[in-house]
């Protein structure tokens, strides 16, 4: 299993001007190592929502690529979203799925299906162009660099190793619910 | 093609007048009339797989400066509560929704709870509405659009036509 410090390491070495919304934990980790924090927007206060937003702006802004950093515990709240996207098939589009097969923010408890979810099958089913599933940290830091510049729509399905927390998942919605409509006017004037 | 009182044809133009760029969708009952005007009037149909996606989509084609409408169901509506709460209203979203009025009933009487509920709940969350039944009704578009701009906030029109076998 992969931590979340390098997972993200690894999507900032070869982000660009890239547009990274996420949510949840990965947000966390994510805002720790962004170095273009102006392109970047938490929306902990819509869980499930991360892959549709993104979407939305890789839709509208074609030119840009766009990196959604979902959860598993989300994206099960809004899976139809991976055919809607499949349908479309963006090729600015890149999900990147965190996979630690729980709700760590509320104590570890598990997700539906959990260990049962086979996630690139359900992707390339849904229209996705590529999908690709690590569980090495190596091997993901090594094929990052070339699976971001592919043209997607293209999951990335990482398994995680759990950050189990209790009562910080209200407190990071309210950060997040602080920060986003800022944060998303912010990426509307870079899109401008 | 006509249901009720409402060309679609009128219909698409008076949206598409907007500048709307990206219609959202899941085709409806009600709205199911205007889904091949719409694919030919030059505005993008985005189709979705469920109706609470409908906002977070509009939500990010807004972001990447594009003016998305979405068109869904009353019931499609109530599935998407959260992200009018988290996305619509909560990021000041000047959005205009067009909503299939399942169970419409001029007179109001209508054994359909989707319809039963619709106003109410657009009440509880102060979102403003129109509904449209007849073609020269149509100008409450633009009002509508007016409005959501102004109070940047999400506006519905609610589209009355009663259904109409054929």
């Amino acid at each position: 299993m992969i931590d979340y410090q390098d997972v993200s390491a690894a999507i900032q070495r070869e982000r660009g001007d890239a547009v990274v919304v996420t949510a949840m934990t990965q947000g966390q980790f994510w805002k720790e190592a962004s170095d273009r924090p102006e392109l970047d927007i938490p929306t902990n206060n819509s869980m499930g929502k991360v892959s549709s937003i993104g979407f939305g702006i890789a839709l509208g802004a074609p030119g840009r690529k766009v990196i959604a950093l979902d959860g598993d515990g989300s994206l099960i709240m809004n899976l139809g979203s991976l055919i809607s996207i499949g349908g479309k098939a963006p090729k600015n589009f890149y999900h990147v799925l965190y996979d630690n097969g729980m709700y760590a923010i509320t104590g570890g408890q598990p997700i539906a299906g959990a260990g049962n979810i086979d996630w690139t099958g359900l992707a390339m089913a849904s229209g996705y162009r590529a999908a690709y599933s690590f569980e090495d940290t190596e091997e993901m830091a090594t094929e990052m660099p070339r699976i971001l510049s592919e043209p997607g729509p293209v999951l990335i399905h990482v398994k995680v190793k759990p950050v189990i927390t209790t009562n910080l998942g209200v407190i990071q919605t309210w950060e997040s619910n602080a920060v986003m409509p800022a944060q998303m006017r912010s990426v509307k004037a870079a899109l401008a | 093609m006509t249901t009720g009182g409402l060309t679609a044809s009128a219909m698409v133009e008076h949206i598409a007048a907007q500048g709307v760029t990206h219609i959202v969708t899941l085709p409806d009952s009600e709205t199911n009339f205007m889904y091949d005007s719409m694919t030919e009037s030059g505005m993008e149909v985005v189709q979705i797989s469920r109706e609470g996606e409908a906002i977070a989509i509009a939500a990010g084609l807004w972001i990447a400066n594009q003016k998305p409408a979405i068109m869904i169901q009353n019931s499609g509506l109530f599935e998407s509560g959260d992200a009018l709460r988290g996305l619509g209203i909560g990021i000041d979203l000047p959005l205009v929704m067009f909503i299939g009025y399942r169970g419409y009933t001029r007179h109001g009487d209508t054994p359909d709870s989707a319809a039963q509920f619709l106003e109410p709940f657009l009440h509880t969350w102060g979102t403003p509405y129109w509904i449209v039944e007849k073609d020269d009704e149509l100008d409450r578009i633009g009002l509508a659009f007016k409005k959501a701009e102004e109070t940047s906030k999400p506006v519905a029109v609610l589209i009355g036509a009663e259904y109409v076998s054929v």
